[in-house]
Protein backbone atom coordinates (compact mmCIF):
# COMPACT_ATOMS: atom_id res chain seq x y z
CA UNK A 1 0.00 0.00 0.00
CA UNK A 2 1.18 3.43 -0.78
CA UNK A 3 0.08 6.78 0.58
CA UNK A 4 0.95 9.24 -2.14
CA UNK A 5 1.49 12.87 -1.37
CA UNK A 6 3.28 14.04 -4.48
CA UNK A 7 3.40 17.80 -4.25
CA UNK A 8 3.22 19.82 -7.44
CA UNK A 9 3.70 23.46 -8.23
CA UNK A 10 0.06 23.82 -9.31
CA UNK A 11 -3.34 22.88 -7.92
CA UNK A 12 -4.40 20.49 -6.60
CA UNK A 13 -1.17 20.85 -4.61
CA UNK A 14 -1.26 17.18 -3.61
CA UNK A 15 -3.65 14.29 -4.00
CA UNK A 16 -4.49 12.49 -0.74
CA UNK A 17 -5.43 8.82 -0.77
CA UNK A 18 -3.93 5.36 -0.28
CA UNK A 19 -3.52 3.18 -3.34
CA UNK A 20 -4.31 -0.52 -2.85
CA UNK A 21 -2.73 -2.71 -5.54
CA UNK A 22 -3.77 -6.17 -6.72
CA UNK A 23 -0.73 -7.52 -4.87
CA UNK A 24 -1.92 -5.91 -1.61
CA UNK A 25 -5.12 -7.91 -1.99
CA UNK A 26 -3.50 -11.24 -2.94
CA UNK A 27 -0.94 -10.85 -0.09
CA UNK A 28 -3.81 -10.02 2.29
CA UNK A 29 -2.25 -6.70 3.31
CA UNK A 30 -5.77 -5.33 3.54
CA UNK A 31 -8.94 -6.65 5.13
CA UNK A 32 -12.35 -6.52 3.46
CA UNK A 33 -15.89 -7.20 4.44
CA UNK A 34 -18.02 -9.11 1.91
CA UNK A 35 -21.72 -9.12 1.07
CA UNK A 36 -23.65 -11.01 -1.59
CA UNK A 37 -27.15 -9.59 -1.99
CA UNK A 38 -29.90 -12.07 -2.81
CA UNK A 39 -32.67 -10.05 -4.37
CA UNK A 40 -35.04 -11.10 -7.15
CA UNK A 41 -37.40 -8.99 -9.21
CA UNK A 42 -40.53 -9.63 -11.23
CA UNK A 43 -41.34 -6.77 -13.58
CA UNK A 44 -44.83 -5.93 -14.86
CA UNK A 45 -44.67 -5.55 -18.61
CA UNK A 46 -47.42 -2.95 -19.02
CA UNK A 47 -49.86 -2.92 -21.96
CA UNK A 48 -47.31 -1.81 -24.59
CA UNK A 49 -44.42 -4.20 -23.95
CA UNK A 50 -46.90 -6.90 -22.89
CA UNK A 51 -48.58 -6.90 -26.32
CA UNK A 52 -45.20 -6.58 -28.07
CA UNK A 53 -43.90 -9.71 -26.36
CA UNK A 54 -47.17 -11.63 -26.94
CA UNK A 55 -46.83 -10.86 -30.65
CA UNK A 56 -43.20 -11.97 -30.65
CA UNK A 57 -44.45 -15.29 -29.28
CA UNK A 58 -46.64 -15.50 -32.40
CA UNK A 59 -43.66 -14.69 -34.60
CA UNK A 60 -44.73 -11.10 -35.35
CA UNK A 61 -43.29 -7.65 -34.62
CA UNK A 62 -45.86 -4.98 -33.70
CA UNK A 63 -45.56 -1.20 -33.21
CA UNK A 64 -47.81 1.74 -32.27
CA UNK A 65 -48.59 4.84 -34.30
CA UNK A 66 -48.69 8.47 -33.20
CA UNK A 67 -50.90 10.32 -35.66
CA UNK A 68 -49.72 13.73 -34.51
CA UNK A 69 -45.99 13.34 -35.29
CA UNK A 70 -46.80 10.64 -37.86
CA UNK A 71 -44.43 8.13 -36.29
CA UNK A 72 -44.72 4.37 -36.32
CA UNK A 73 -42.98 3.50 -33.08
CA UNK A 74 -41.18 0.31 -32.12
CA UNK A 75 -40.65 -0.81 -29.37
CA UNK A 76 -44.28 0.25 -28.88
CA UNK A 77 -45.49 2.50 -26.09
CA UNK A 78 -48.94 3.67 -25.07
CA UNK A 79 -47.92 7.34 -25.20
CA UNK A 80 -45.72 9.44 -27.49
CA UNK A 81 -42.94 10.98 -25.42
CA UNK A 82 -42.46 13.90 -27.85
CA UNK A 83 -46.13 14.88 -28.54
CA UNK A 84 -47.03 13.81 -25.00
CA UNK A 85 -50.34 12.23 -25.98
CA UNK A 86 -51.69 8.68 -26.14
CA UNK A 87 -50.57 6.74 -29.19
CA UNK A 88 -53.28 5.68 -31.65
CA UNK A 89 -53.15 2.23 -33.26
CA UNK A 90 -51.35 -1.10 -33.24
CA UNK A 91 -49.53 -1.72 -36.54
CA UNK A 92 -47.90 -4.99 -37.63
CA UNK A 93 -44.38 -4.49 -39.00
CA UNK A 94 -42.12 -6.70 -41.08
CA UNK A 95 -39.47 -8.93 -39.50
CA UNK A 96 -36.82 -7.35 -41.69
CA UNK A 97 -34.86 -4.15 -41.27
CA UNK A 98 -31.63 -2.22 -41.62
CA UNK A 99 -28.50 -2.20 -39.43
CA UNK A 100 -28.20 1.34 -38.01
CA UNK A 101 -25.13 0.62 -35.89
CA UNK A 102 -23.32 -2.38 -34.43
CA UNK A 103 -20.45 -3.63 -32.29
CA UNK A 104 -18.31 -6.76 -32.27
CA UNK A 105 -17.94 -7.55 -28.58
CA UNK A 106 -15.16 -9.51 -26.94
CA UNK A 107 -16.61 -8.76 -23.47
CA UNK A 108 -19.20 -10.72 -21.56
CA UNK A 109 -21.71 -8.93 -19.25
CA UNK A 110 -19.13 -8.91 -16.42
CA UNK A 111 -16.39 -7.47 -18.66
CA UNK A 112 -14.66 -10.85 -18.82
CA UNK A 113 -12.91 -11.58 -22.11
CA UNK A 114 -14.46 -14.03 -24.59
CA UNK A 115 -12.85 -15.57 -27.67
CA UNK A 116 -15.86 -15.86 -29.98
CA UNK A 117 -17.21 -12.34 -30.40
CA UNK A 118 -20.86 -11.42 -29.90
CA UNK A 119 -22.27 -9.43 -32.86
CA UNK A 120 -24.72 -6.87 -31.55
CA UNK A 121 -26.44 -3.80 -32.95
CA UNK A 122 -29.53 -1.71 -33.53
CA UNK A 123 -31.93 -2.77 -36.29
CA UNK A 124 -34.51 -0.28 -37.60
CA UNK A 125 -37.57 -2.36 -38.47
CA UNK A 126 -39.22 -2.16 -41.90
CA UNK A 127 -42.64 -0.57 -41.61
CA UNK A 128 -41.64 1.61 -38.64
CA UNK A 129 -40.38 5.20 -38.90
CA UNK A 130 -36.72 5.77 -39.84
CA UNK A 131 -34.26 5.02 -36.97
CA UNK A 132 -37.01 3.15 -35.06
CA UNK A 133 -36.03 -0.29 -33.91
CA UNK A 134 -34.33 -2.24 -31.16
CA UNK A 135 -31.08 -3.90 -30.13
CA UNK A 136 -30.43 -7.52 -31.07
CA UNK A 137 -27.80 -10.06 -32.05
CA UNK A 138 -26.52 -10.82 -35.55
CA UNK A 139 -25.38 -14.20 -36.82
CA UNK A 140 -24.97 -16.31 -40.00
CA UNK A 141 -22.26 -13.89 -41.14
CA UNK A 142 -18.60 -13.17 -40.61
CA UNK A 143 -17.87 -10.23 -38.27
CA UNK A 144 -16.11 -8.39 -41.11
CA UNK A 145 -19.25 -8.62 -43.29
CA UNK A 146 -21.41 -6.73 -40.79
CA UNK A 147 -21.97 -3.16 -42.09
CA UNK A 148 -24.14 -0.16 -41.22
CA UNK A 149 -26.94 0.07 -43.78
CA UNK A 150 -27.05 -3.68 -44.43
CA UNK A 151 -30.49 -5.33 -44.80
CA UNK A 152 -31.24 -8.08 -42.27
CA UNK A 153 -34.03 -10.51 -41.42
CA UNK A 154 -35.10 -12.05 -38.09
CA UNK A 155 -34.36 -15.70 -37.39
CA UNK A 156 -37.04 -16.95 -34.99
CA UNK A 157 -37.05 -19.70 -32.42
CA UNK A 158 -39.53 -22.48 -33.21
CA UNK A 159 -43.10 -21.82 -32.09
CA UNK A 160 -42.69 -24.32 -29.25
CA UNK A 161 -39.56 -22.65 -27.93
CA UNK A 162 -40.98 -19.11 -27.87
CA UNK A 163 -41.85 -17.72 -24.45
CA UNK A 164 -42.86 -14.11 -25.10
CA UNK A 165 -39.38 -12.57 -24.85
CA UNK A 166 -37.11 -10.44 -27.01
CA UNK A 167 -35.07 -13.65 -27.33
CA UNK A 168 -37.95 -15.32 -29.25
CA UNK A 169 -35.99 -13.79 -32.12
CA UNK A 170 -32.70 -15.73 -32.04
CA UNK A 171 -30.80 -13.13 -34.07
CA UNK A 172 -30.87 -11.21 -37.35
CA UNK A 173 -29.15 -12.63 -40.45
CA UNK A 174 -28.19 -11.01 -43.74
CA UNK A 175 -31.24 -10.64 -46.00
CA UNK A 176 -31.04 -12.72 -49.14
CA UNK A 177 -32.81 -12.21 -52.42
CA UNK A 178 -36.21 -13.80 -52.09
CA UNK A 179 -36.51 -13.02 -48.34
CA UNK A 180 -39.74 -11.18 -47.62
CA UNK B 1 -30.24 35.96 -9.78
CA UNK B 2 -27.09 36.35 -7.69
CA UNK B 3 -23.76 35.89 -9.45
CA UNK B 4 -21.99 32.77 -8.11
CA UNK B 5 -18.25 32.50 -7.51
CA UNK B 6 -15.90 29.54 -7.07
CA UNK B 7 -13.31 30.12 -4.34
CA UNK B 8 -11.80 26.68 -3.70
CA UNK B 9 -11.36 23.19 -5.08
CA UNK B 10 -10.02 19.81 -3.99
CA UNK B 11 -9.35 16.35 -5.39
CA UNK B 12 -8.11 13.07 -3.95
CA UNK B 13 -5.87 10.58 -5.65
CA UNK B 14 -7.70 8.66 -8.40
CA UNK B 15 -6.88 4.93 -8.48
CA UNK B 16 -8.53 1.61 -9.42
CA UNK B 17 -8.77 0.91 -5.68
CA UNK B 18 -8.21 3.20 -2.74
CA UNK B 19 -8.03 2.09 0.89
CA UNK B 20 -10.25 4.92 2.15
CA UNK B 21 -14.04 4.56 2.37
CA UNK B 22 -16.36 6.83 0.41
CA UNK B 23 -16.91 8.94 3.52
CA UNK B 24 -13.17 9.31 4.08
CA UNK B 25 -12.56 10.24 0.44
CA UNK B 26 -15.33 12.86 0.69
CA UNK B 27 -13.65 14.27 3.80
CA UNK B 28 -10.21 14.45 2.12
CA UNK B 29 -11.52 16.28 -0.97
CA UNK B 30 -13.85 18.61 0.97
CA UNK B 31 -11.16 19.46 3.53
CA UNK B 32 -8.75 20.42 0.73
CA UNK B 33 -11.33 22.72 -0.90
CA UNK B 34 -12.14 24.30 2.47
CA UNK B 35 -8.48 24.87 3.33
CA UNK B 36 -7.84 26.24 -0.16
CA UNK B 37 -10.59 28.84 0.28
CA UNK B 38 -10.30 29.55 4.01
CA UNK B 39 -13.86 28.30 4.63
CA UNK B 40 -14.68 26.23 7.72
CA UNK B 41 -17.62 23.93 8.35
CA UNK B 42 -19.47 26.60 10.34
CA UNK B 43 -19.33 28.92 7.31
CA UNK B 44 -21.21 26.48 5.08
CA UNK B 45 -24.92 27.17 4.63
CA UNK B 46 -25.69 24.06 2.59
CA UNK B 47 -24.03 20.98 1.10
CA UNK B 48 -24.60 19.25 -2.24
CA UNK B 49 -23.40 15.66 -2.79
CA UNK B 50 -23.04 14.08 -6.20
CA UNK B 51 -22.55 10.33 -6.53
CA UNK B 52 -23.65 8.03 -9.35
CA UNK B 53 -25.35 4.60 -9.19
CA UNK B 54 -25.84 3.12 -5.69
CA UNK B 55 -25.16 -0.30 -7.20
CA UNK B 56 -21.38 0.35 -7.34
CA UNK B 57 -21.19 0.63 -3.57
CA UNK B 58 -23.96 -1.83 -2.78
CA UNK B 59 -25.29 0.82 -0.39
CA UNK B 60 -28.73 2.11 -1.30
CA UNK B 61 -29.36 5.77 -0.54
CA UNK B 62 -25.62 6.26 -0.34
CA UNK B 63 -26.08 10.00 0.04
CA UNK B 64 -26.97 9.27 3.67
CA UNK B 65 -23.93 7.03 4.00
CA UNK B 66 -21.62 9.77 2.70
CA UNK B 67 -22.97 12.88 4.40
CA UNK B 68 -20.77 12.83 7.52
CA UNK B 69 -17.69 12.93 5.28
CA UNK B 70 -19.14 15.87 3.36
CA UNK B 71 -19.42 18.26 6.32
CA UNK B 72 -23.22 18.02 6.07
CA UNK B 73 -24.33 17.02 9.57
CA UNK B 74 -27.11 19.32 10.81
CA UNK B 75 -27.16 21.27 7.54
CA UNK B 76 -29.48 21.41 4.54
CA UNK B 77 -28.16 18.60 2.32
CA UNK B 78 -29.11 16.94 -0.93
CA UNK B 79 -27.55 14.12 -2.92
CA UNK B 80 -28.26 13.99 -6.62
CA UNK B 81 -27.13 12.05 -9.62
CA UNK B 82 -27.70 11.53 -13.31
CA UNK B 83 -25.06 8.94 -14.06
CA UNK B 84 -22.01 10.35 -15.78
CA UNK B 85 -23.68 13.77 -15.95
CA UNK B 86 -23.35 14.13 -12.16
CA UNK B 87 -19.87 15.67 -12.08
CA UNK B 88 -21.21 18.82 -13.73
CA UNK B 89 -24.79 18.55 -12.47
CA UNK B 90 -23.77 18.62 -8.77
CA UNK B 91 -22.01 22.02 -9.14
CA UNK B 92 -25.03 23.22 -11.19
CA UNK B 93 -27.18 22.35 -8.17
CA UNK B 94 -24.69 24.16 -5.93
CA UNK B 95 -25.01 27.12 -8.28
CA UNK B 96 -28.81 27.30 -7.97
CA UNK B 97 -28.58 27.16 -4.16
CA UNK B 98 -26.49 30.36 -4.26
CA UNK B 99 -27.97 32.06 -7.35
CA UNK B 100 -31.45 31.84 -5.81
CA UNK B 101 -30.24 33.61 -2.68
CA UNK B 102 -31.24 30.67 -0.45
CA UNK B 103 -27.59 30.10 0.51
CA UNK B 104 -24.48 32.28 0.60
CA UNK B 105 -21.82 29.57 0.82
CA UNK B 106 -22.17 25.99 -0.44
CA UNK B 107 -19.87 22.97 -0.47
CA UNK B 108 -20.22 20.60 -3.42
CA UNK B 109 -18.68 17.15 -2.96
CA UNK B 110 -18.60 14.40 -5.58
CA UNK B 111 -17.59 10.87 -4.59
CA UNK B 112 -17.35 7.53 -6.36
CA UNK B 113 -16.00 4.21 -5.18
CA UNK B 114 -16.26 1.79 -8.07
CA UNK B 115 -13.89 -0.83 -6.67
CA UNK B 116 -16.40 -2.22 -4.18
CA UNK B 117 -18.38 -4.01 -6.88
CA UNK B 118 -17.23 -7.53 -7.81
CA UNK B 119 -16.00 -8.93 -10.09
CA UNK B 120 -16.04 -5.59 -11.95
CA UNK B 121 -18.10 -2.35 -11.85
CA UNK B 122 -19.49 -3.50 -15.20
CA UNK B 123 -21.53 -6.03 -13.23
CA UNK B 124 -23.44 -3.16 -11.58
CA UNK B 125 -23.86 -1.43 -14.94
CA UNK B 126 -26.03 -4.35 -16.10
CA UNK B 127 -28.73 -2.96 -13.83
CA UNK B 128 -29.14 0.26 -15.81
CA UNK B 129 -30.42 -1.52 -18.96
CA UNK B 130 -34.12 -1.83 -19.73
CA UNK B 131 -35.19 -4.95 -17.81
CA UNK B 132 -37.73 -6.17 -20.39
CA UNK B 133 -36.15 -5.67 -23.80
CA UNK B 134 -32.39 -5.28 -23.19
CA UNK B 135 -31.39 -7.45 -20.23
CA UNK B 136 -32.45 -10.79 -21.74
CA UNK B 137 -29.66 -10.12 -24.31
CA UNK B 138 -27.07 -10.00 -21.45
CA UNK B 139 -25.60 -6.66 -22.51
CA UNK B 140 -22.31 -5.08 -21.49
CA UNK B 141 -22.32 -1.30 -21.05
CA UNK B 142 -19.37 -0.91 -23.44
CA UNK B 143 -21.74 -2.06 -26.22
CA UNK B 144 -23.64 1.22 -25.93
CA UNK B 145 -20.56 3.32 -26.51
CA UNK B 146 -19.23 1.03 -29.21
CA UNK B 147 -22.51 1.37 -31.10
CA UNK B 148 -22.55 5.17 -30.68
CA UNK B 149 -18.88 5.42 -31.72
CA UNK B 150 -19.50 3.28 -34.79
CA UNK B 151 -22.50 5.38 -35.85
CA UNK B 152 -20.51 8.63 -35.35
CA UNK B 153 -17.47 7.29 -37.25
CA UNK B 154 -19.54 5.92 -40.10
CA UNK B 155 -21.76 9.00 -40.59
CA UNK B 156 -18.72 11.31 -40.84
CA UNK B 157 -16.27 8.81 -42.33
CA UNK B 158 -13.85 9.31 -39.41
CA UNK B 159 -10.69 7.21 -39.13
CA UNK B 160 -9.78 5.46 -35.88
CA UNK B 161 -6.33 7.08 -36.12
CA UNK B 162 -7.90 10.50 -35.66
CA UNK B 163 -9.95 9.33 -32.68
CA UNK B 164 -6.86 7.74 -31.07
CA UNK B 165 -5.18 11.17 -31.12
CA UNK B 166 -7.57 12.22 -28.34
CA UNK B 167 -6.45 9.38 -26.04
CA UNK B 168 -2.82 10.28 -26.75
CA UNK B 169 -3.36 14.00 -26.06
CA UNK B 170 -5.28 13.47 -22.82
CA UNK B 171 -2.97 10.82 -21.36
CA UNK B 172 -0.03 13.14 -22.10
CA UNK B 173 -1.87 16.16 -20.64
CA UNK B 174 -2.40 14.19 -17.41
CA UNK B 175 1.37 13.99 -16.79
CA UNK B 176 2.06 16.09 -13.69
CA UNK B 177 -1.52 15.97 -12.40
CA UNK B 178 -1.06 14.65 -8.85
CA UNK B 179 -4.36 12.70 -8.95
CA UNK B 180 -3.71 11.04 -12.31
CA UNK B 181 -4.24 7.29 -12.69
CA UNK B 182 -3.10 6.77 -16.29
CA UNK B 183 -0.74 9.57 -17.33
CA UNK B 184 1.60 8.53 -20.13
CA UNK B 185 4.00 10.93 -21.78
CA UNK B 186 5.24 8.32 -24.26
CA UNK B 187 1.93 6.91 -25.54
CA UNK B 188 1.47 6.91 -29.32
CA UNK B 189 -1.41 6.49 -31.75
CA UNK B 190 0.00 3.04 -32.59
CA UNK B 191 -0.28 2.00 -28.93
CA UNK B 192 -3.98 2.87 -28.98
CA UNK B 193 -4.62 1.19 -32.33
CA UNK B 194 -2.75 -1.96 -31.24
CA UNK B 195 -4.44 -2.25 -27.86
CA UNK B 196 -6.84 -5.09 -27.11
CA UNK B 197 -10.24 -4.95 -28.82
CA UNK B 198 -12.98 -4.77 -26.17
CA UNK B 199 -16.10 -4.21 -28.27
CA UNK B 200 -15.18 -3.02 -31.75
CA UNK B 201 -14.60 -0.17 -32.52
CA UNK B 202 -13.69 0.36 -28.84
CA UNK B 203 -10.19 -0.80 -27.87
CA UNK B 204 -8.69 -0.83 -24.39
CA UNK B 205 -6.83 2.48 -24.72
CA UNK B 206 -9.93 4.21 -26.11
CA UNK B 207 -11.53 3.83 -22.65
CA UNK B 208 -10.98 5.61 -19.35
CA UNK B 209 -10.43 3.32 -16.34
CA UNK B 210 -12.82 2.62 -13.46
CA UNK B 211 -11.59 4.54 -10.42
CA UNK B 212 -12.11 5.45 -6.78
CA UNK B 213 -11.90 9.12 -5.88
CA UNK B 214 -13.58 12.32 -4.71
CA UNK B 215 -13.54 16.01 -5.58
CA UNK B 216 -14.96 19.17 -4.00
CA UNK B 217 -15.72 22.82 -4.71
CA UNK B 218 -16.66 25.83 -2.58
CA UNK B 219 -19.25 28.14 -4.18
CA UNK B 220 -20.42 31.44 -2.76
CA UNK B 221 -22.13 34.72 -3.60
CA UNK B 222 -20.14 37.53 -5.20
CA UNK B 223 -20.23 39.60 -1.98
CA UNK B 224 -19.02 36.69 0.14
CA UNK B 225 -16.30 35.86 -2.38
CA UNK B 226 -14.76 39.32 -1.96
CA UNK B 227 -14.05 38.49 1.70
CA UNK B 228 -11.91 35.53 0.66
CA UNK B 229 -10.26 36.41 -2.64
CA UNK B 230 -9.32 39.33 -4.90
CA UNK B 231 -9.63 37.18 -7.99
CA UNK B 232 -12.86 35.17 -7.90
CA UNK B 233 -13.87 32.93 -10.77
CA UNK B 234 -17.57 33.02 -11.67
CA UNK B 235 -20.09 30.48 -12.88
CA UNK B 236 -21.87 32.56 -15.51
CA UNK B 237 -23.91 29.94 -17.32
CA UNK B 238 -25.38 26.52 -16.58
CA UNK B 239 -27.46 24.21 -18.75
CA UNK B 240 -28.85 20.71 -18.59
CA UNK B 241 -31.02 18.71 -20.94
CA UNK B 242 -32.11 15.11 -21.42
CA UNK B 243 -33.35 13.15 -24.44
CA UNK B 244 -35.65 10.11 -24.56
CA UNK B 245 -34.51 6.91 -22.87
CA UNK B 246 -35.56 5.07 -26.06
CA UNK B 247 -32.06 5.23 -27.49
CA UNK B 248 -32.82 2.75 -30.29
CA UNK B 249 -35.24 5.36 -31.67
CA UNK B 250 -32.64 8.14 -31.95
CA UNK B 251 -29.76 8.82 -34.32
CA UNK B 252 -26.72 8.55 -32.07
CA UNK B 253 -24.34 10.39 -34.39
CA UNK B 254 -25.03 13.79 -32.76
CA UNK B 255 -25.81 14.51 -29.06
CA UNK B 256 -28.64 17.03 -29.51
CA UNK B 257 -29.30 17.05 -25.75
CA UNK B 258 -25.73 18.35 -25.19
CA UNK B 259 -26.39 21.07 -27.79
CA UNK B 260 -29.62 22.01 -25.98
CA UNK B 261 -27.79 22.19 -22.63
CA UNK B 262 -24.96 24.24 -24.20
CA UNK B 263 -27.40 26.72 -25.75
CA UNK B 264 -29.05 27.20 -22.34
CA UNK B 265 -25.67 27.82 -20.66
CA UNK B 266 -24.35 30.12 -23.41
CA UNK B 267 -27.52 32.22 -23.36
CA UNK B 268 -27.22 32.66 -19.59
CA UNK B 269 -23.53 33.58 -19.93
CA UNK B 270 -24.32 36.05 -22.76
CA UNK B 271 -22.17 34.09 -25.20
CA UNK B 272 -23.37 34.53 -28.79
CA UNK B 273 -20.61 32.84 -30.76
CA UNK B 274 -19.10 30.01 -28.68
CA UNK B 275 -16.49 29.22 -31.37
CA UNK B 276 -14.99 32.68 -30.84
CA UNK B 277 -15.82 33.41 -27.21
CA UNK B 278 -14.85 30.15 -25.45
CA UNK B 279 -11.10 30.00 -24.72
CA UNK B 280 -10.86 26.35 -23.63
CA UNK B 281 -13.05 23.34 -22.93
CA UNK B 282 -13.29 20.32 -20.64
CA UNK B 283 -15.80 18.09 -22.47
CA UNK B 284 -16.58 14.68 -20.95
CA UNK B 285 -14.12 12.09 -22.31
CA UNK B 286 -14.84 8.64 -20.83
CA UNK B 287 -13.95 7.38 -24.34
CA UNK B 288 -11.73 9.21 -26.82
CA UNK B 289 -14.50 9.60 -29.42
CA UNK B 290 -16.70 11.23 -26.76
CA UNK B 291 -14.43 14.29 -26.61
CA UNK B 292 -15.00 14.80 -30.34
CA UNK B 293 -18.73 14.05 -30.14
CA UNK B 294 -19.08 16.52 -27.26
CA UNK B 295 -17.04 19.30 -28.90
CA UNK B 296 -19.61 19.14 -31.69
CA UNK B 297 -22.48 19.00 -29.18
CA UNK B 298 -21.02 22.04 -27.39
CA UNK B 299 -21.17 23.90 -30.74
CA UNK B 300 -17.42 24.61 -30.58
CA UNK B 301 -17.11 23.24 -34.13
CA UNK B 302 -19.32 21.96 -36.93
CA UNK B 303 -20.65 18.39 -37.04
CA UNK B 304 -17.85 16.07 -38.11
CA UNK B 305 -15.20 18.78 -37.71
CA UNK B 306 -13.80 17.85 -34.27
CA UNK B 307 -11.44 15.12 -35.60
CA UNK B 308 -10.00 17.63 -38.08
CA UNK B 309 -9.32 20.22 -35.34
CA UNK B 310 -7.66 17.47 -33.29
CA UNK B 311 -5.46 16.36 -36.20
CA UNK B 312 -4.42 20.00 -36.79
CA UNK B 313 -3.37 20.43 -33.13
CA UNK B 314 -6.03 23.06 -32.36
CA UNK B 315 -7.08 21.16 -29.21
CA UNK B 316 -3.59 20.78 -27.74
CA UNK B 317 -2.84 22.69 -24.54
CA UNK B 318 -0.95 25.33 -26.56
CA UNK B 319 -3.45 25.26 -29.44
CA UNK B 320 -6.14 27.78 -30.30
CA UNK B 321 -8.82 25.83 -28.40
CA UNK B 322 -7.18 23.74 -25.64
CA UNK B 323 -9.38 20.74 -24.83
CA UNK B 324 -9.08 18.63 -21.65
CA UNK B 325 -5.93 20.39 -20.35
CA UNK B 326 -6.51 18.46 -17.09
CA UNK B 327 -5.78 15.16 -18.82
CA UNK B 328 -9.49 14.35 -18.76
CA UNK B 329 -11.02 11.05 -17.75
CA UNK B 330 -8.71 9.20 -20.14
CA UNK B 331 -5.59 10.40 -18.33
CA UNK B 332 -6.65 11.28 -14.78
CA UNK B 333 -9.28 8.55 -14.28
CA UNK B 334 -13.03 8.07 -14.22
CA UNK B 335 -14.58 7.89 -10.73
CA UNK B 336 -17.91 8.85 -12.34
CA UNK B 337 -19.26 11.80 -10.29
CA UNK B 338 -15.82 12.76 -8.95
CA UNK B 339 -14.73 13.73 -12.47
CA UNK B 340 -16.03 17.13 -11.34
CA UNK B 341 -12.30 17.45 -10.53
CA UNK B 342 -11.37 17.51 -14.24
CA UNK B 343 -14.54 19.11 -15.63
CA UNK B 344 -15.16 21.93 -13.14
CA UNK B 345 -12.29 22.21 -10.59
CA UNK B 346 -9.92 22.35 -13.59
CA UNK B 347 -11.83 25.31 -15.05
CA UNK B 348 -11.37 27.09 -11.72
CA UNK B 349 -7.64 26.26 -11.55
CA UNK B 350 -6.99 27.20 -15.17
CA UNK B 351 -8.95 30.49 -15.01
CA UNK B 352 -7.21 31.50 -11.77
CA UNK B 353 -3.77 30.64 -13.20
CA UNK B 354 -3.20 27.94 -10.58
CA UNK B 355 -2.86 24.89 -12.84
CA UNK B 356 0.95 24.72 -12.60
CA UNK B 357 2.44 22.45 -15.25
CA UNK B 358 -1.01 22.00 -16.79
CA UNK B 359 -1.55 25.75 -17.16
CA UNK B 360 -2.79 26.90 -20.57
CA UNK B 361 -0.22 29.48 -21.68
CA UNK B 362 -2.65 31.92 -23.35
CA UNK B 363 -4.25 33.46 -20.23
CA UNK B 364 -7.75 32.02 -20.69
CA UNK B 365 -10.75 34.10 -19.60
CA UNK B 366 -13.73 31.85 -20.40
CA UNK B 367 -14.00 28.06 -20.16
CA UNK B 368 -16.74 25.49 -20.64
CA UNK B 369 -17.06 22.15 -18.81
CA UNK B 370 -19.47 19.38 -19.72
CA UNK B 371 -20.53 15.93 -18.60
CA UNK B 372 -22.76 13.26 -20.11
CA UNK B 373 -24.83 10.59 -18.51
CA UNK B 374 -27.77 8.29 -18.00
CA UNK B 375 -28.31 6.15 -21.15
CA UNK B 376 -26.56 8.37 -23.73
CA UNK B 377 -29.18 11.06 -23.13
CA UNK B 378 -28.10 13.62 -20.49
CA UNK B 379 -26.01 16.73 -21.14
CA UNK B 380 -24.79 18.99 -18.31
CA UNK B 381 -22.86 22.17 -19.14
CA UNK B 382 -21.17 24.90 -17.10
CA UNK B 383 -19.55 28.14 -18.32
CA UNK B 384 -16.99 29.79 -16.04
CA UNK B 385 -15.37 33.18 -16.43
CA UNK B 386 -12.60 35.17 -14.84
CA UNK B 387 -13.49 38.29 -12.80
Amino acid sequence: MMTIKSKTEGYPRYAPGTHVSGRDISNKNVTYSWWEPEVQYSWSLGPAYGRFLQELKKGKIIGRSCKKCERVIVPPRMFCEYCYRSTDEWIYLKDTGKVETFSISYLDPNARRIKEPILIGVISIDGASPMHGFMHYFNDMKPEDLKIGMKVKAVWKSEKERTGSITDIKYFKPMNEGDK
Amino acid sequence: MNRVAVIGGGMTLFRRRLLETGKELSFLAAKMAMEDSGIEKKDLDMVVMGSAPDAFDGIHMKGENLLDGAAATNKPYVRLFNGGGTGVFAPIAGWWHVASGVADTVLVVCEEKMSSCFPHPQTAFQHIWDPILDRPLHPNLVWLFAMEMNRYMTMHNIKKEDIALVAVKNKRNAVGHPSAQLPDEKITVEDVLNSEIMAWPVQRLDISPPSDGASALILCSEDRAKQYTDDPIFIDGVGWNIDSTMWTNRDLYFPRYVANAAKMAYKMADIHDPKKEIDFAEPYDPFDYKELHHLEGLLLCDKGEAPILTREGVTQRDGKLPVCPSGGLLGVGNPIAATMGQKVCELYWQLSGKAGKRQIPTDPQVGVGQAWGDIMQMGTVIVMRRG
